[in-house]
Order: C-alpha cells, then structure tokens, then sequence
C-alpha cells in the first residue's frame, strides 16, 4: 500500500513539473502584461520539435554520443524557442501595445499566433508523427517495491531547480524588480528610467526558454511528437497557472503539481477517459468558490 | 406602408425563393448546404454577439453548447422517430416527425441554455480573462462528458439523423431542411434583436461599460447575466441542432476549440456589439471558408492571419458597434426592423 502510494506520488511530480514548467512561462507574462500569452502551449511544442531537429542533426548527421548531445540540445533549445517568444512579441504583440488597445484584441492576436504556429507546423512538416530519438540510457530503479528512472528524477529535480532560479530572479535581481515595478504600475515606470521595452522581451526570453525546456525533457519522456500536442497541456499548464494565482510564480509552481497529482489520483482509480474531465470540473469549483486561485490578490475596481 | 412590411416581405421572397430552387433541384446539393451552414453560422455569430459584444465578456468555449444542442436534438430526433441500430425501432409514428421536429430543435436549445448555467453561476464573482478559462473549461467539460456516453456513440459519433428528415419528406415532399433552417435563423435574429432592444438589453449594455456602476444604478447583475448566457447558449444548442441535422452526423470532437475560435473569428470580423455585423460577417466567412477548402490546412493558417492584421489595422471589425441602419441613414426610410 505504501508503495503505492509513493509510486503515485512520483508519478504525480513528473506529470506535475511539465505543467509546472509551462504553466511559470503564462504567469511570467501575465504578471508583467496582464496579457494571457494563449500561444504559450504552441511554443512549449515548437521547443519539443526545435529538440528533436537538434537532436536528430546532431545525433545522425555528425555522429555524436547522446550524452553530449543532450548537453547541446538543452541551451540550443532553450534559445532557439525563446527567439521564437520574442518574434512574437515583436511582430504580433508590440504593436497592439503601443497603439494602447484594448486588452481583449491582444489575447485574440495571441489565440490566434497559437493557431498559426499550430498549423504552419502541420503544413510544413505533415500530420505523421515524429518520434524523439533516445539521447541517454534510460535505468530503471527498484527501491522497495518502487520503481523510478532516472529520466523521471530528472524531470522532477529540473523543476525545482527551474522554479528556484526563477524566483531568485523574480524577487532578487534588479531585473526582477523592474518585472514587478511594471505589474504594479505601467505608466510610471518608464519615468523612472527603467526600459520598459527590454524588460518585456527579458520576460518573454524566460518564459519561452523554460517552455522549450520543458518541450526538450517531455520529449525525452514520450518520444512522440504531433503539432497538436501544445493545445491541451497549454490549456492544462494555464490552467494551473490560474488555480495557482496567475501572476505569482508559487502559484504557478504549486497549481501545476496539484494539477499532476489530481490527473494521477483519477487515473488511478477511475477510467483514464475521465482524466481531464475531472480535471476541468476541478478548475470550475476552484475558481467558482476562489475566483483568484490560491496565491492572487484581489483587485478593487474603482468606478 | 412599405416601410413597415419591406423587411417580411424581403424575407418571404427570399425564403421562397430558395425553397423554390431546391425543390426543383435548380440548386446543387453542395451550393445548398453551403447556403445551410451559412443560416447556422448566422445564428451562431449572433447568438454569441450577445455574450461577447454586447455583454462585453469575453466566451470563447461557444461551441460547447453547440454541442449539447446537436446531441440532445439528435438523441431525440433519433430515438423517437428512426429505426436506428442503437435505439431500435421508432417510438412514435414517423408521420409525426414533421411537426414534432421544430419542438426537438427547441428542446436541443433548452438543455443548451441549462448546460449555459455552467458558466453563468461562475460569472457572478469571476470577470474577465477568468471567466474566459471557465468557458473554455465547460467546453472541455461538455466535450469530456460527451465522449464518456457510450451509450451515445461515444467519441466515434452518432448518425441515423438522415432517418428523421426522409421521414419528414415521406409524409410531405418538400426541402424540409432549408426550410427550417430559414425559419430558425430568421427566429434567432428575431429574438436576439427583441432581447437586446427591450430594458434587459440596456441592463446588458450597462454591464458592458461598468459593471459596479450598473449595479449601483440598481441593474440586477447577477439576473441578467444569468439571462443572457442562457439565452446566448441557448440559441447556439438550436444552431448546434441544425448543424447535426444538416450534415447527418455528429461527434464530439467537431465541437472543440477550433469551431469555437471559427465563431468568435466571425463576431470579431463583424464588430463586437453590431447585429448586422454578425450577420454580415457570418455570410462572408462562410463564403471565404468554402473558397479557402481546395488550400486545405493552409486555410488555418490565412484565417487567423485575417484575424491578427484586422486586430492591427480595424480592431473593431466590419461594422463597429453601428448597426446598417447608422452606416446607411438613407436605408431607415426603406425598413423597419425591430
């Protein structure tokens, strides 16, 4: 029973780091813009197929060992996807912001990049599915009934990492202040020389990197890739970002693994053809009963 | 005189017109189904204007409710009046299928307003982009619970729709289908014009400005956005209903997020607050759909293209929030449409 139990619970972390990861990338955004990036989810998928081209070209055109390929592919991906974040920023979502439109127009343009980068991905690569070739020697561990690999534990320890290395950012680097000097307030903080513009791409940078991140490892761990995989962990990971408290980095780091758990727990008992039922049912009573999740503040509207 | 009967007598010509060029088979089958989905879309553009334009939240899980308005219109349709290998034999007479079919579309749009107090109850506390996750959580939701029904179909879908409409022709031969489509978008615009022009369409608007304001003027809030989601949703399940019977079979997965983001494409490209808009925007995106098939997927990517640059250069869309008769002061003296 015990070891059930444990099982579950990794199981859960690992399922849980991918929304974590994805889900740190929308509260990053929605914390400096209070923009919702819904083309987040299609840029966690454009960083897992950046990975696998990375790693194929490496892998089969020069002959390298997997371990040192993946050594490549980590900050490959990780610029390459972030390069992808900020040209949309640049092309799709700068030019709505300095025009000063309304919120709403923006979040269509970013559904929409999402749907593009979706389906541009299908009709230059077609509808088969790529599968992710093995960089390192997968191990599987037995410690008393429980069963790990060491991929799993990889995954699980990159999130924490990711998460604490953010949030040193976040609340310790002057970068990090400015981030939240311009969620407090927009239009004072260009008076106060701070760059706004660069601030901005900086945010984008961090957030698309971890996605691709994130893209590289569940690629690794379900080495199958199709252009449609993005929409529902996108959807999943903000949703977590949101049960969280969208715009707090803990929130996003908490709802992701509480959502890992909740998927785990229904697969577990229940048919898995009910996972995301439960799993969306669960996100309408939190935020029927807690409107702004676990971490959010509330804002007053003035009239 | 003209002024006051030239938009019905418009649309009897119009609607004759068209029940005359199918019955003699004048119009193609694909030109008519074309001009099928294009009553459907009106009915769904302006069904979710309500919702999104003139309430100003922002719904993007539309098609949810589309959905269980197909279904529950199907199941019946289906149960009652066809020999169908999941429900066996017919329970009622066929010959009653022709006057039991409008209350079976009506009863799809009933269980769709119900399943739109899925998002009205949240959208008491939530506004905004959380409300926006909640809609497109109840079209996961719908969708989810849909493909666990086995008893249904499942996710493979349900058929057999065919049966009622051959039915409805044996007792009567006429084009029944686009007759009723006719009859139903003319209904949903009819309705959705009453609805917004009478004192809750004002509480409606009020809310779109400024919510707390409105509630100090003493709008019930709570009331009327409770009233308009499960209208809104409501007339999209009699546009789901439509849609079933139109093409003959329905499964879950053609209600996902990608319909949904086709509809708002066409209340966005008609302009957020404009009946006409809607309409307009419908017909024309319905048009530029069928000429963008022989791209295939390439059209997924020139729609949302279509949508980003309108976003950059006319975020209002096509017509604003002005309905024809503003653009064109010179048409109030021809119609009178109320």
């Amino acid at each position: 029973m015990l070891e059930l139990i444990i099982q579950n619970v990794i199981n859960a972390l690992q399922w849980g780091s991918f929304y974590a990861l994805i889900a740190l990338g929308y509260t990053l955004v929605y914390g400096v813009l209070t923009l919702i990036n819904f083309a987040h989810g299609d840029v966690f998928m454009v960083g897992a197929y950046i990975a696998f081209f990375v790693a194929t070209f490496f892998l089969v055109s020069l002959g390298i060992p997997g371990w040192l390929v993946l050594a490549l592919c980590v900050p490959l991906t990780m610029i390459l996807t972030s390069m992808v974040g900020v040209t949309l920023e640049r092309i799709a979502y700068r030019p709505l912001r300095k025009k000063g439109a309304h919120r709403l127009y923006v979040v269509i343009t970013a559904l929409m990049c999402g749907l593009i980068l979706q389906h541009a991905n299908l009709a230059i690569f077609g509808a088969s599915r790529k599968a992710f070739p093995p960089l390192i020697q997968e191990h599987v561990y037995n410690v008393g009934g429980v069963s790990f690999t060491n991929l799993k534990i990889a995954v699980i320890v990159t999130a924490i990492l990711v998460f604490l290395i953010l949030h040193w950012i976040v609340t310790r680097t002057r970068v990090g202040m400015a981030m939240r000097a311009i969620s407090y307030d927009k239009f004072a903080v260009p008076l106060m020389g701070i760059p706004l513009d660069q601030i901005i791409v900086i945010t984008f940078v961090l957030g698309s990197g971890f996605a691709g991140l994130a893209g590289l490892l569940f690629a690794m761990s379900y080495p199958v890739l199709e252009p449609y995989m993005g929409a529902l962990i996108g959807w999943k990971a903000f949703i977590a970002a949101v049960v969280g408290g969208i715009g707090d980095i803990r929130g996003a780091f908490l709802g992701g693994f509480l959502l890992g758990g909740i998927e785990i727990l229904v697969v577990a008992f229940f048919p898995s053809t009910l996972r995301d039922l439960i799993a969306f049912t669960v996100l309408l009573v939190i935020l029927t009963f807690k409107p702004t999740g676990f971490f959010g503040v509330a804002k007053t509207t003035k009239i | 005189m003209l002024k006051r009967y030239s938009v019905h007598l418009i649309l009897t010509l119009l609607g004759g017109l068209i029940v005359y060029l199918a019955y003699f088979e004048y119009l193609g089958l694909y030109f008519l189904s074309v001009l099928m989905f294009m009553g459907v879309n009106i009915i769904l553009s302006s069904s979710l204007n309500l919702v999104n334009g003139y309430m100003g939240e922002f719904s993007c899980g539309h098609a949810g409710f589309m959905c269980v308005g197909a279904y529950v219109a199907s199941v019946l349709g289906v149960w009652l009046f066809a020999r169908d290998r999941v429900f066996g034999a017919p329970l009622l007479d066929p010959d009653y299928a022709l006057y039991a079919f409008p209350v079976i579309i009506l009863a799809g749009g009933v269980a769709a307003a119900l399943a739109g107090l899925l998002v009205a109850f949240p959208s008491y506390k939530t506004r905004g982009d959380y409300l926006a996750i909640i809609t497109i959580a109840a079209n996961y939701i719908i969708i989810s619970a849909i493909e666990n029904m086995s008893s249904i179909g499942g996710s493979r879908g349900l058929m057999g729709m065919k049966g009622v409409i051959n039915a409805m022709e044996d007792t009567l031969y006429l084009p029944w289908m686009p007759i009723w489509v006719f009859l139903f978008t003319i209904f949903c615009v009819w309705v959705i014009r009453r609805y917004v022009s009478s004192t809750f369409g004002k509480g409606v608007n009020a809310i779109s400005q400024d919510e707390v304001a409105a509630e100090i003027m003493s709008v019930n809030t709570n009331k009327i956005k409770t009233i308009t989601f499960m209208l809104s949703s409501g007339l999209a399940g009699i546009g789901g209903g439509l849609f079933a019977y139109i093409l003959g079979y329905v499964n879950p997965g053609s209600f996902n997020i990608l319909k949904s983001t086709e509809i708002m494409v066409m209340v966005y490209l008609g302009g957020m607050g404009s009946l006409s808009g809607s309409i307009l925007a419908a017909i024309f995106f319905t048009i530029l759909l069928e000429l963008l098939r022989p791209l295939q997927i390439i059209k997924w990517i020139v729609i949302p293209l279509v949508l980003i640059i309108l976003m950059q250069f006319r975020p209002e869309g096509i017509m604003g929030n002005r309905e024809l008769g503003q653009i064109f002061p010179r048409l109030k003296k021809f119609y009178r449409f109320k």
